[in-house]
C-alpha cells in the first residue's frame, strides 16, 4: 500500500513537472466568449485545429453567461487579466474601443482593401481609417420560416415573394374559433423578437425611406415611408387581421407550436426549430417591397485582440485571429452553429447558397443592412411602444411613430453627446 | 498577552463580545455598506462599467426628475405599495382569524397555505404568465371563451396589467403572513377571551376590542415587512413580461426594474445608481412614517 503512495506521488510529481515544463516553452492565449452551447462546441473544434496547425500556441477558452459577460471584460483586461483575443457584439465596439480594451488589428496581417474586397460589406462598420479594429467569424440575417403542413392544408403552393402575396397568404392561414378568437396566425407579429429589425431595415426601406442618417446618429423614419411601414405592419393586425401582437405569448413559441402560417426570425432560430418534434418547415427570403426592393438585417459578433496582449502573446493572438476568421473556421461555424459564414467566397458556394436551409439567410446578406445601435434594448422598446400605442391606445401611425422617432433619438443623443 | 492579563474583568468581557462581533461587522461592512456608500458616490459620476469614472455633479438626479419615465416607474411603485399591502394584510387576517378556530385538518390548510411562499417566485410567475394568456393557449381565457365570453387582455393592457402582476405576488406573499398572524393570536392570553365570555359579549366586540388591538405589533411587523417587499417588487413583474420588461408602455415597470434596465441594459451605472440611491429613500420614509404611525404607545 505505502509503496503504491509513494508510486503515485512520484508519478503525480513527474507530470507535473513535465505540464509546468512544456507551458515554460509554448505561449498560451486565451480566448473570451459568452456561452451558447453550440458556439462553444465550435470554438473548440477551432481551437483544435489551430493547436494542430501552429505547435507552441495554446489556447484557452473561458465562457460565461452572457449577463455577467461586459463586466467580467471589463474588470479583467484593465488589471492585466483575462483575454487575449475576445469575442464581443458589433454594437459594442465603440465602448470597448473608447475604454481602450482592445487594440487594432495590423495592417500588414488584416489589409483594410483585401477585407473589404473579400467580407460582406457591412463588415465595413469595423473599420477605421486604414485599420479593422475587429472581425466576424460569422454573420446572422433574417429569413421567412414557414409551416409546409399548415401551408398545404391551407393549400398555398409556396413561400410569399412581395408583401402583397404575404398578406394574401397569411389570410388563408388564419383561423378563428366561433367567438371570433384567433387560434392560429397567418403571420407571426412583435417588436420584441425580430419584427424590429423587420420594420427598420426591410419594411421602412421598401416603402421608399431610409431608417437613419448620418451614420445611424439621427433617426429618419418620422416621415411618409415610415408611416406607411408602419400603416402595413400594424395593419397585419387590425386592418387584415392575420395575426395578433403577443399570440401565445412569444412568436417562435406560436410558430414551434404549429399555430402560425409564417414567422420571421433570424439564422440562430435554425438550431431550435430543427429540434422540433413534428414541425416541418421551410425557409424562404423575406418578401420583396411593392417596387421590388429588397432588404435584409444583418447583425454580427466579432473578434479582437485585447490592449492585454503584448509581445509573443500579441504574434500569436494575431496568428489566432487570421485561423478564427479563415474560411475554414467560417465552415465549421456554419455547420455548427449555424450562422452565415462572413466571407461571399465561403458563404455563397453553390452548395451553402442553394442550401434549402441556409440558402435564403445567405442570398439575403448580399442586400443586408446593419444597424448602429446604441443601446439596442432601449431603441428595440421605443418602436415596441409605437406598436402598443397604437394597438392598446389607439393611436394614429403619425402620432405613434414621431414619439417614437422622438425617444430614440434622444437614445441617440445621449450616447453621442 | 499581558496586556490582556491587566484587563478589568469589564474590558475583557467588551474584548470577547468584539471579537465575536467582528465576523458579522467585517461581513455588513464589505458586503453591504462598501457597495452601499460606493453606490452613492457613483450616483454623481458618469459610469458605463468600461470606461473611466467622470463627475457629474447632480446632472443624474436632474435628468431623474425631468424622466417622464421615472414618474410612470414611481407611480407604479406606490401602485404596488398601496394596493399590495392592504390587501394582503385584510387576506391573511381573515384566513388566518378562521384558520385559527378550525380544528379539522388545521395542518394541512396551514401547510397549503404555506406553500406559495416556499415556491420559487420565476417559476410561480411563469405559470401565472401561462394563465393570463388569451386564446387559444391562456387558462382563464379558455374558460371564459369556452362561456362564451370575449377575451379579457391580462397583460397586454395599460390598465389590467399591475393588478395581473400583483396579484401571484400577493398570493406568494400570503402564506408567511398567515403564519405570523397565528402566531400573534396564539400569544393573546385566553383569559381575555373567557372573561369576555363570561361577559356574555358579541363576537364583532371581542374581534374589535380584544383581537385587533393586541394583535397591533404584529401587524406593525407585518405592513412595514410587506410594504419593504412591494416597494422593491421585481421578479414576478420582470418573469411575467420578459418580452417586454414592465410593459405594456410601462404600465407594469417598477422602480428596481428600472434601475436593472438602465444598469445593465444601458450601461448607464451613474444614473442607474442615482435610482437606486432615491428608491433607498422611499424605502427609508416609508419604513420610518409606518414605524411611528403603528408603534404603540
Amino acid at each position: 500500500m505505502k509503496r503504491k503512495i509513494k508510486a503515485l506521488a512520484l508519478a503525480s510529481a513527474v507530470s507535473a513537472a513535465a505540464l509546468f515544463s512544456n507551458a515554460a516553452l509554448a505561449v498560451e492565449i486565451e480566448y473570451w466568449q459568452y456561452y451558447f452551447d453550440a458556439r462553444v462546441t465550435a470554438m473548440e473544434q477551432i481551437i483544435k485545429e489551430f493547436e494542430a496547425d501552429n505547435p507552441g500556441i495554446t489556447v484557452k477558452m473561458t465562457h460565461f453567461p452572457y449577463a455577467d459577460y461586459r463586466t467580467k471584460v471589463a474588470a479583467a483586461i484593465p488589471a492585466g487579466e483575462g483575454p487575449d483575443v475576445v469575442q464581443l457584439f458589433y454594437g459594442w465596439l465603440n465602448d470597448y474601443k473608447e475604454a481602450k480594451l482592445i487594440q487594432p488589428l495590423p495592417t500588414s496581417d488584416f489589409p483594410a482593401s483585401e477585407i473589404d474586397k473579400n467580407f460582406f460589406p457591412m463588415v465595413q462598420a469595423m473599420k477605421e481609417g486604414e485599420n479593422y479594429w475587429a472581425l466576424p467569424t460569422a454573420v446572422r440575417s433574417l429569413a421567412l420560416f414557414y409551416n409546409t403542413r399548415l401551408f398545404e392544408a391551407a393549400g398555398v403552393d409556396g413561400p410569399p415573394a412581395t408583401l402583397d402575396e404575404l398578406v394574401e397568404t397569411a389570410k388563408k392561414l388564419t383561423k378563428l374559433d366561433g367567438a371570433g378568437n384567433i387560434t392560429q396566425v397567418g403571420i407571426t407579429a412583435g417588436m420584441n423578437a425580430q419584427d424590429h429589425h423587420w420594420f427598420r431595415e426591410v419594411l421602412v426601406r421598401q416603402m421608399g425611406g431610409n431608417p437613419y442618417v448620418d451614420d445611424y446618429k439621427t433617426v429618419n423614419y418620422n416621415t411618409e415611408a415610415g408611416q406607411k411601414a408602419l400603416d402595413f405592419y400594424v395593419g397585419l393586425a387590425k386592418k387584415h387581421k392575420v395575426t395578433a401582437f403577443g399570440f401565445m405569448d412569444e412568436p417562435q413559441a406560436a410558430f414551434k407550436a404549429g399555430r402560425a402560417g409564417m414567422h420571421i426570425d433570424g439564422s440562430f432560430r435554425i438550431g431550435s426549430l430543427k429540434k422540433t418534434r413534428g414541425l416541418k418547415w421551410g425557409v424562404a427570403e423575406l418578401p420583396a417591397g411593392p417596387d421590388g426592393t429588397k432588404s435584409n438585417y444583418s447583425s454580427y459578433w466579432v473578434n479582437a485582440i485585447t490592449t492585454k496582449a503584448e509581445g509573443e502573446k500579441y504574434d500569436a493572438s494575431v496568428k489566432f485571429m487570421k485561423y478564427v476568421t479563415s474560411d475554414k473556421s467560417m465552415q465549421i461555424w456554419l455547420d455548427t452553429v449555424g450562422e452565415l459564414p462572413a466571407k461571399p467566397s465561403v458563404g455563397l458556394t453553390e452548395e451553402n447558397a442553394s442550401n434549402d436551409v441556409f440558402g435564403p439567410f445567405i442570398r439575403g446578406l448580399q442586400y443586408a443592412n446593419t444597424t448602429k445601435f446604441a443601446n439596442e434594448s432601449a431603441q428595440r422598446q421605443a418602436l415596441m411602444d409605437m406598436v402598443s400605442r397604437m394597438d392598446i391606445e389607439g393611436q394614429s401611425a403619425a402620432d405613434a411613430i414621431a414619439t417614437a422617432a422622438a425617444e430614440e433619438q434622444k437614445i441617440l443623443d445621449d450616447y453621442y453627446k | 498577552m499581558s496586556a490582556y492579563s491587566n484587563l478589568t474583568i469589564k474590558q475583557k468581557q467588551i474584548v470577547w463580545a468584539w471579537a465575536f462581533l467582528a465576523l458579522p461587522v467585517l461581513f455588513y461592512g464589505l458586503i453591504r455598506f462598501y457597495p452601499t456608500g460606493t453606490a452613492f458616490v457613483i450616483s454623481f459620476q458618469e459610469w458605463n462599467l468600461l470606461g473611466t469614472r467622470t463627475w457629474t455633479g447632480f446632472d443624474n438626479y436632474v435628468t431623474l426628475w425631468h424622466d417622464p419615465v421615472f414618474w410612470t416607474v414611481f407611480y407604479n411603485t406606490f401602485a404596488y405599495l398601496l394596493i399590495g399591502t392592504p390587501v394582503s394584510l385584510v387576506l391573511s387576517f381573515i384566513i388566518a382569524y378562521h384558520l385559527d378556530k378550525l380544528r379539522f385538518m388545521h395542518g394541512f390548510l396551514r401547510m397549503l397555505y404555506f406553500l406559495p411562499f416556499m415556491t420559487s417566485a420565476v417559476a410561480m410567475a411563469w405559470v401565472w404568465r401561462w394563465f393570463y394568456q388569451g386564446v387559444p393557449i391562456g387558462l382563464f381565457n379558455n374558460i371564459l371563451a369556452g362561456f362564451g365570453i370575449a377575451q379579457i387582455e391580462f397583460l397586454n393592457s395599460t390598465t389590467n396589467a399591475l393588478p395581473a402582476v400583483l396579484a401571484p405576488a400577493v398570493w406568494a406573499g400570503l402564506g408567511f403572513q398567515i403564519i405570523i398572524f397565528m402566531a400573534g393570536m396564539r400569544a393573546i392570553p385566553t383569559s381575555y377571551y373567557e372573561a369576555a365570555k363570561i361577559d356574555g359579549v358579541g363576537w364583532w366586540t371581542v374581534l374589535t376590542q380584544i383581537t385587533l388591538p393586541l394583535l397591533k405589533p404584529t401587524m406593525v411587523f407585518i405592513v412595514v415587512f410587506s410594504s419593504i417587499g412591494f416597494l422593491r417588487i421585481f421578479d414576478h413583474v420582470f418573469n411575467m413580461t420578459t418580452n417586454n420588461p414592465g410593459g405594456p408602455l410601462n404600465a407594469t415597470k417598477p422602480l428596481v426594474l428600472m434601475i436593472y434596465d438602465t444598469a445593465f441594459n444601458g450601461f448607464n451605472m451613474g444614473y442607474a445608481a442615482a435610482q437606486t440611491v432615491v428608491l433607498f429613500t422611499i424605502l427609508l420614509v416609508v419604513s420610518l412614517i409606518q414605524l411611528r404611525l403603528l408603534r404603540s404607545e
